[in-house]
């Protein structure tokens, strides 16, 4: 309790920020407007918005196929977004990566890679700097359940416990990773467990719930700080959409394989429809201020999808620019 | 009793899965997305019903471990068929399959093979950029004790698939979804396509064209244009990138005595300096000029579909790198 009307308004405008902008991708994916693979982060916003939070643009983050929420979530611009899953010579990536490759450096966006679990040692790497420098600085990866299939997360467990790096792992648990729900891919379903014995401090966190990601990110982030990392926080959360574009039944392949009435018990837990409420309820912030911070938003996306549309793509000629430096 | 039927590229693998798990119960597939749709399209169709959860195994995200789990089990007497979706996943398993299965026949004096299969998936296009687009067939042939085969058509890739298996050395097994929709007839018997030996897809005298995998579709669509403009190109499609057919490029040299190679993969290092290589070391009296490759650029993957259209050659490169060859050198 006691947080600041401030703090609110912004958990708020970054959750709001990165679903309309997720949504606005639906009708162009569709149309075909929009080619390169879109993983949207819709219903998944109080992960992104809960931990970036508490970092600030000196700090790292590093992400996967899935990292719109991740991007906006640190600051970045919507317009670079769009351009990118545009595929424009405007975008972050310059048209070079499309949907899958985010970044902004100057965000502490330092990338994004669908490589799954690609990226973890990136970030530990980004973590080792920080502590070489002697800096201050907090290095997060965000990546999926399915990730925890892959070995190099042990390792970097391992790695970052043993040298105390700043180093928060978080992973979102949608409990799906592609076509494999989780109980197919391993026994226990608590992957923060899996920290313990490397003696990395770990919980579990409803990411559904932007407080409770933001409470769970700050201390974590703040250990990292003092130099007591590593950190592992496993928030629960659930996507809204397909694994890949607006909905794997409607692009005519049939294999959203999760049951309608899971898929609807955690559209009821809304992370942003829970938070408006719970900020209404409690008098926090009024519904004056939400719409207004909604039809912000609404600009900013409208505003932001004609400057991806009407962007110009990278030119043929400048196809090996950027191989080398 | 061969009847010849037209098979989808995906259903000709697919049937030399279902025949080669029927007769040889050592037989299994191991990888992610065996039982999805998105992932290995219909190449493994009808393979969990029939033959169970304990042969056709769906994984989670592990291709180091998985890979491994295949090697060792072809090292404890089986034939698994590992698949990887998607090559660009399979570098996460680069250690079993080039320190340990390249290797374990040879350090270990020749006293156990390793019959595994690893199947690398190219998939690629669609925007979909440098790490879900690589081609990356030459790393394998790089290596000794790998073979490494990528058929084109629907009769070889059944044929070609049935070899590996068959085969007591680690196979990879490369094929591109941009082949899958193709169809052709296909025998419906067991048969095998011998790994190591060209075709000619089609024959001329005046140049020769030697290609792999999806690039033999596009070799054969510049051959067949270049012939209304009585342009006689011989097209080569190799089929196996290890080892590669050194005899049937050079009886087709001695005919044309000109050479382009292509390649879906990137120039440097790659199938396509091997194939000048070998040209260079063995066929070179043959030759009547240079030798010139079309290839991908030495760049990733771009994302953007306009980058992409300049980065993948296709026929009109093909038929208009051809047409200035010629009016160069041809005399
Ligand atoms: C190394 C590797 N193997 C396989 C894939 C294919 N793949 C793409 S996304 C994905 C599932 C990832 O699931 P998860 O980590 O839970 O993230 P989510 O999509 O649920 O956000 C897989 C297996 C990949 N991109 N990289
Ligand atoms: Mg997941």
């Amino acid at each position: 309790m006691g947080y600041s009307r401030e703090l609110l308004a912004n958990l708020y405008r970054t959750m709001v920020r990165i679903r309309f902008c997720e949504e606005s991708l639906v009708k162009p994916i569709l149309k075909g407007e929009i080619i390169c693979p879109c993983h949207l982060y819709s219903g998944q916003e109080a992960v992104a918005a809960g931990i970036c939070e508490s970092l600030n643009e000196k700090d790292y983050v590093f992400g996967t196929h899935r990292s719109h929420g991740h991007f906006l979530a640190m600051g970045g611009a919507m317009r670079d977004l769009l351009a990118e899953i545009f595929t424009r010579e405007t975008g972050c990536s310059r048209g070079r990566g499309g949907s899958m490759h985010l970044i902004d450096p100057g965000k502490g966006i330092m990338g994004a890679a669908p490589i799954v679990a690609g990226t973890i040692s990136l970030a530990m790497g980004a973590a080792l700097a920080s502590n070489l420098r002697g800096e201050k600085r907090v290095a997060v990866s965000f990546f999926g359940d399915g990730a925890a299939g892959e070995g190099v997360l042990y390792e970097c467990l391992n790695f970052a416990a043993l040298k105390k790096l700043p180093l928060v792992f978080v992973c979102e648990n949608n409990f799906y990773s592609t076509h494999m729900p989780i109980q197919e891919c391993r026994v226990n379903g608590d992957i923060y467990k899996i920290a313990e014995p490397f003696s990395v401090k770990s919980s579990k966190v409803d990411g559904n719930d932007v407080l409770k990601v933001y409470e769970a990110g700050k201390e974590a982030i703040e250990f990292c700080r003092k130099g007591e990392g590593p950190v592992f926080l496993e928030c629960k959360t659930y996507r809204f959409r397909g694994h890949v574009g607006p909905d794997d039944n409607i692009q005519g392949t049939h294999t959203d394989i999760r049951p309608r009435e899971e898929v609807e018990s955690w559209l009821k837990k809304d992370p942003i429809t829970r938070f408006e409420k719970y900020l209404l309820e409690n008098n926090l912030l009024s519904e004056k201020l939400l719409d207004g911070i909604k039809k912000e938003i609404s600009d900013e996306v409208e505003e932001s999808i004609e400057f991806a549309k009407n962007s110009p793509y990278p030119e043929a000629k400048e196809l090996t620019r950027y191989v080398y430096k | 009793m061969s009847i010849n039927r037209k098979l989808q590229y995906s259903l000709a693998i697919n049937e030399a899965l279902h025949q080669m798990m029927a007769v040889n119960d050592s037989v299994f597939l191991m990888g992610q997305g065996v039982k999805s749709p998105w992932y290995v399209g219909n190449t493994a169709r009808g393979l969990l019903e029939k033959f169970g959860n304990g042969r056709v195994i769906d994984t989670p995200v592990s291709e180091n471990s998985i890979t491994g789990a295949g090697v060792g089990a072809a090292i404890a007497g089986m034939r698994p068929i590992i698949v990887h979706p998607r090559m660009d996943f399979m570098l996460y398993a680069m250690d079993p399959i080039i320190n340990e299965a390249a290797n374990w026949y040879y350090m270990n004096g020749g006293r156990v093979s390793v019959p595994v299969v690893i199947w690398g998936i190219i998939n690629r296009g669609g925007e979909q950029a440098a790490q879900h687009s690589q081609a990356l067939h030459s790393i394998f042939s790089h290596v000794p004790g790998l073979k490494v085969v990528m058929p084109s058509t629907p009769y070889d890739a059944k044929g070609l698939m049935i070899a590996a298996i068959e085969d007591d050395n680690p196979v990879v097994f490369i094929d591109d979804r941009w082949l899958y929709g193709i169809e052709d007839f296909v025998p419906e018997e067991i048969y095998i396509v011998e790994i190591g030996k060209g075709i000619i897809r089609k024959e001329g005298s005046d140049i020769t064209l030697v290609s792999i995998s999806f690039m033999a579709h596009q070799a054969l669509e510049a051959a067949n244009r270049l012939a209304e403009e009585n342009i006689h190109v011989e097209v080569i499609d190799l089929r196996s990138a290890k080892p590669i057919d050194t005899e049937i490029i050079i009886d087709s040299l001695k005919k044309t005595g000109f050479l382009v190679v292509l390649d879906g993969g990137w120039k440097t290092c790659g199938f396509s300096s091997e194939v000048a290589a070998i040209v260079a070391e063995k066929g070179y009296q043959y030759l009547r000029g240079p030798i010139r490759r079309i290839t991908l650029p030495d760049c990733p993957a771009p994302a953007s579909s306009v980058l992409e259209k300049a980065y993948y050659p296709n026929s009109d490169n093909i038929v208009a790198n051809i047409k200035s060859y010629l009016e160069n050198f041809h005399r």
